[in-house]
């Protein structure tokens, strides 16, 4: 089409062209076009929903989330009962979520990077057993590792007459781990502010530190002090305010234990599931990535000096993360988006208690749409932050 | 899960399009010879499919019932097998023709889902199930139990409300589907199984040692068990409620699969009337059927009180005595207004 319109323009001698076959009027007319499609389509079907749901009499609108949702939660992180509103069981489906998700990502990054690192290996034996497991996992649905999982825990531990006891006050058992509940006193706040002005004076010094090296060569034990400082001090101001922290311990009542602090064997199976099943597909980004740095720089790395340790830490890691860091995001994506599998073995999270929801009031359109909404909220958030962390990675052309 | 979100998903796109036809859906059902009716993915005695794979039991009955009265042909039926979570909204997009799923019949299902309902083919009640080896007598004992229920029934809001009213503790285990419930329950996930009494019943069966498990004598609820249909049919409403009054009718006069045809030859006005024999009757055609409708919903099932022995009555393992869903002649509550 190109090629005719400038056949067209070099043989007229002039520059100008039908319309037609102007690539840009082209252009802008098959958007427009398409705009319109898209709008017509959604408008037709919002409206068809609208007009149905009017029919069928089906109450529309978002009001229904302030009613009294009159069902309880098994495993909520803010307090809720069945006295409390749909748009509450609805955020404790989303804290789940969320939860599940942060940890699960945590566990996966750890476990994928050990395995990754693992299948170069030079040790036969470690490098089969990470191909093995890669294999394994990235070739079994994540819904049947759910459920492997589930039901491993609840028929691999004992019943709940039988619970084993752990140190510390602690039981096991197939309804979950119970441990004693901390109860903070008064001005254990200062305890987390000491925390926090540790941090801070970690990455403070970990600054002076890396300019002192710049300047003069000299290196400084920036993680003595940081790990001293960061345990010392709240450990100081903990006991400075005369130890404000008591515990509330479960006991063995007629059914259940009761009192303490309780994780349930569904959000146990779930976080383990999630993080062992993305953590292979971790693991092979990072053997990519790692695969990806030219061996040069490494063979460069070691004429210079620098030991393997050393050179994998400053020369190969920081330029495998450029390769490593966009397709992650992609897995870290896929991992929250995985935990709405949860439904299948009870865990209570946003598209379980959606789904109670939906089903009691019969807000099919609503729920869904806030599904909708926040899964691609949290996805997006997700995806800014691996962006800017990306952009900081890249590299930097002097 | 999946099924959830396929259907959900049906409510939400085709919502526009699939019930639009829904003014009449007797044409439809006739255009595409089937009545597609939504079951339970089973539930031992009142839907579950047997070895060779066809369905069985009380409410696929009633599914059966509204296929021979429309097409004279009770083999007519195409089944949905649909959970907790996706029952409604399967009948709301039209996926569904009918739902008789043990499916209890309130006022906000009746108004805000958009559903209609009209009569009572199981009368029901919520109850609990222990193991044996808890010695627990009353559910009034269950302070501190872990408490597994189905996701998105009456169910699960009841024992919210009872163990509020008793000042009772409880952890819930909830889960979608039945089947999960019941391996949750094996495995001593929970102390208390809850749901209809008559699901207990049969769930019960599906247990690996029955003898070992107790449904404890309190009923915490109502469950009025009806089929639904979508409102804004009220040609098709009819059809599902007289099917649904024609088997109690039946039962009244004493009508069953083996004497139905002897019974043609009756000179009791009111069951030739109902046969469709009398002269110039006009009840069939009136409901958009042929006068025979309910000889055929007879041959198809049988009256109600067969239908309830075959499935779960005495000589059934579920061995449900009839109780409140006895006729109103013998102490019950099945009632069907006058058939003329």
């Amino acid at each position: 089409m190109t090629d005719h319109a400038i056949r067209v323009s070099s043989h007229k001698g002039e520059p100008r062209v039908s319309p037609i076959y102007d690539p840009k009027v082209r252009s802008i007319f098959f958007q427009i076009l398409t705009a319109v499609i898209v709008v017509l389509v959604t408008w037709s079907i919002s409206h068809n929903v609208s007009v149905n749901l009017a029919r069928a009499n089906i109450a529309s609108g978002y009001s229904f989330l302030a009613g009294r949702s009159g069902f309880d939660i098994g495993f909520a992180m803010i307090s809720y009962s069945s006295d409390s509103t749909y748009g509450d069981a609805l955020l404790v489906g989303l804290i789940n979520t969320i939860l599940v998700a942060i940890t699960g990502i945590f566990t996966a990054t750890i476990i994928g990077f050990m395995i990754g690192i693992g299948r170069l290996s030079r040790n036969w034996l470690i490098a089969k057993l990470c191909t093995v497991y890669v294999e394994v996992f990235r070739n079994i649905p994540p819904l049947l590792v759910i459920f492997f999982w589930y039901s491993g825990v609840l028929s691999s531990l004992p019943q709940v007459r039988d619970s084993l006891n752990l140190p510390f006050s602690m039981f096991l058992n197939n309804r979950g781990l119970a441990f004693p509940k901390p109860l903070w006193g008064d001005g254990a706040y200062l305890i987390l502010v000491a925390f926090l002005v540790a941090v801070i004076a970690t990455l403070a010094i970990a600054m002076w530190a890396k300019q002192r090296q710049m300047r003069t060569g000299k290196q400084f034990h920036t993680i003595w002090a940081g790990a001293g400082l960061i345990v010392g001090l709240p450990l100081l101001t903990f006991l400075a305010l005369g130890a404000p922290l008591s515990f509330d311990y479960p006991i063995a009542g007629r059914f259940n234990l009761s009192g303490g602090s309780v994780i349930a064997p569904e959000f146990v199976a779930l976080y383990l599931a999630l993080s062992f099943y993305t953590a292979a597909f971790i693991a092979e980004i990072i053997r990519a990535g790692i695969r990806g740095v030219a061996k040069g720089q490494s063979e460069a790395s070691f004429a210079l000096g620098l030991q393997p340790s050393t050179t994998t830490r400053l020369v190969v890691i920081p330029q495998a993360m450029r390769i490593i860091i966009p397709p992650l995001t992609s897995q870290y994506l896929n991992l929250t988006k995985n935990s709405s599998l949860g439904v299948a073995i009870g865990f209570p999270e946003l598209v379980s208690t959606g789904g109670t929801t939906m089903n009691q009031t019969g807000q099919a359109v609503e729920v869904i749409s806030i599904w909708l909404v926040v899964y691609l909220t949290i996805s997006i958030v997700t995806s800014l932050f691996m962006n800017w962390f990306n952009a900081k990675m890249a590299l930097v052309e002097r | 899960m999946k099924k959830t979100l396929l259907s959900a998903a049906i409510g939400t796109a085709v919502l526009g399009f699939a019930s639009a036809a829904s003014a009449a859906t007797l044409d439809d059902v006739k255009a595409k010879g089937f009545v597609q009716c939504g079951v339970n993915t089973g539930l031992a005695g009142f839907a579950q499919p047997d070895s060779a794979g066809n369905w069985k039991g009380f409410d696929v009955d009633y599914c059966k019932a509204v296929a021979a009265a429309v097409f004279g042909d009770a083999t007519k039926v195409k089944y949905t097998p649909t959970t907790a979570q996706s029952r409604f909204t399967a009948l709301q997009s039209g996926e569904i023709d009918l739902l008789a799923r043990n499916t209890t019949w309130t006022i906000n299902r009746d108004t805000a889902l958009g559903f209609n309902f009209r009569y009572v083919n199981y009368y029901d009640g919520q109850g609990f199930m222990v193991p044996k080896s808890l010695n627990v007598k009353s559910a009034l004992e269950l302070s501190g139990a872990a408490v597994c229920v189905q996701a998105g029934t009456t169910t699960e809001l009841n024992l919210a409300d009872y163990f509020k009213a008793n000042k009772l503790e409880y952890k819930p285990v909830v889960f979608e589907k039945l089947e999960e419930v019941n391996a949750a329950y094996q495995a001593g996930r929970c102390d208390v199984y809850t749901t209809d009494q008559s699901g207990l019943y049969s769930l019960r069966l599906g247990l690996s040692n029955p003898d070992d498990h107790i449904i404890l004598p309190e009923i915490i609820s109502k469950e009025p068990l009806a089929p639904a249909v979508r409102q804004g049919d009220d040609k098709w409403f009819d059809i599902v409620t007289w099917t649904g009054y024609a088997l109690i009718q039946a039962e009244e006069f004493g009508i069953t699969q083996t004497n139905l045809d002897e019974m043609k030859n009756s000179t009791n006005p009111d069951i030739r009337r109902f046969l469709g024999v009398e002269k110039d009757t006009k009840i069939g055609t009136d409901l958009g059927l042929t006068n025979d409708w309910a000889y055929n919903i007879i041959k198809g099932v049988g009256n109600y009180g067969e239908v309830f022995e075959r499935n779960i009555g005495a000589n059934t393992p579920l061995k449900i005595q009839r109780g409140l869903n006895a006729l109103w002649t013998k102490g019950g509550l099945q009632y069907a207004p006058p058939v003329r």
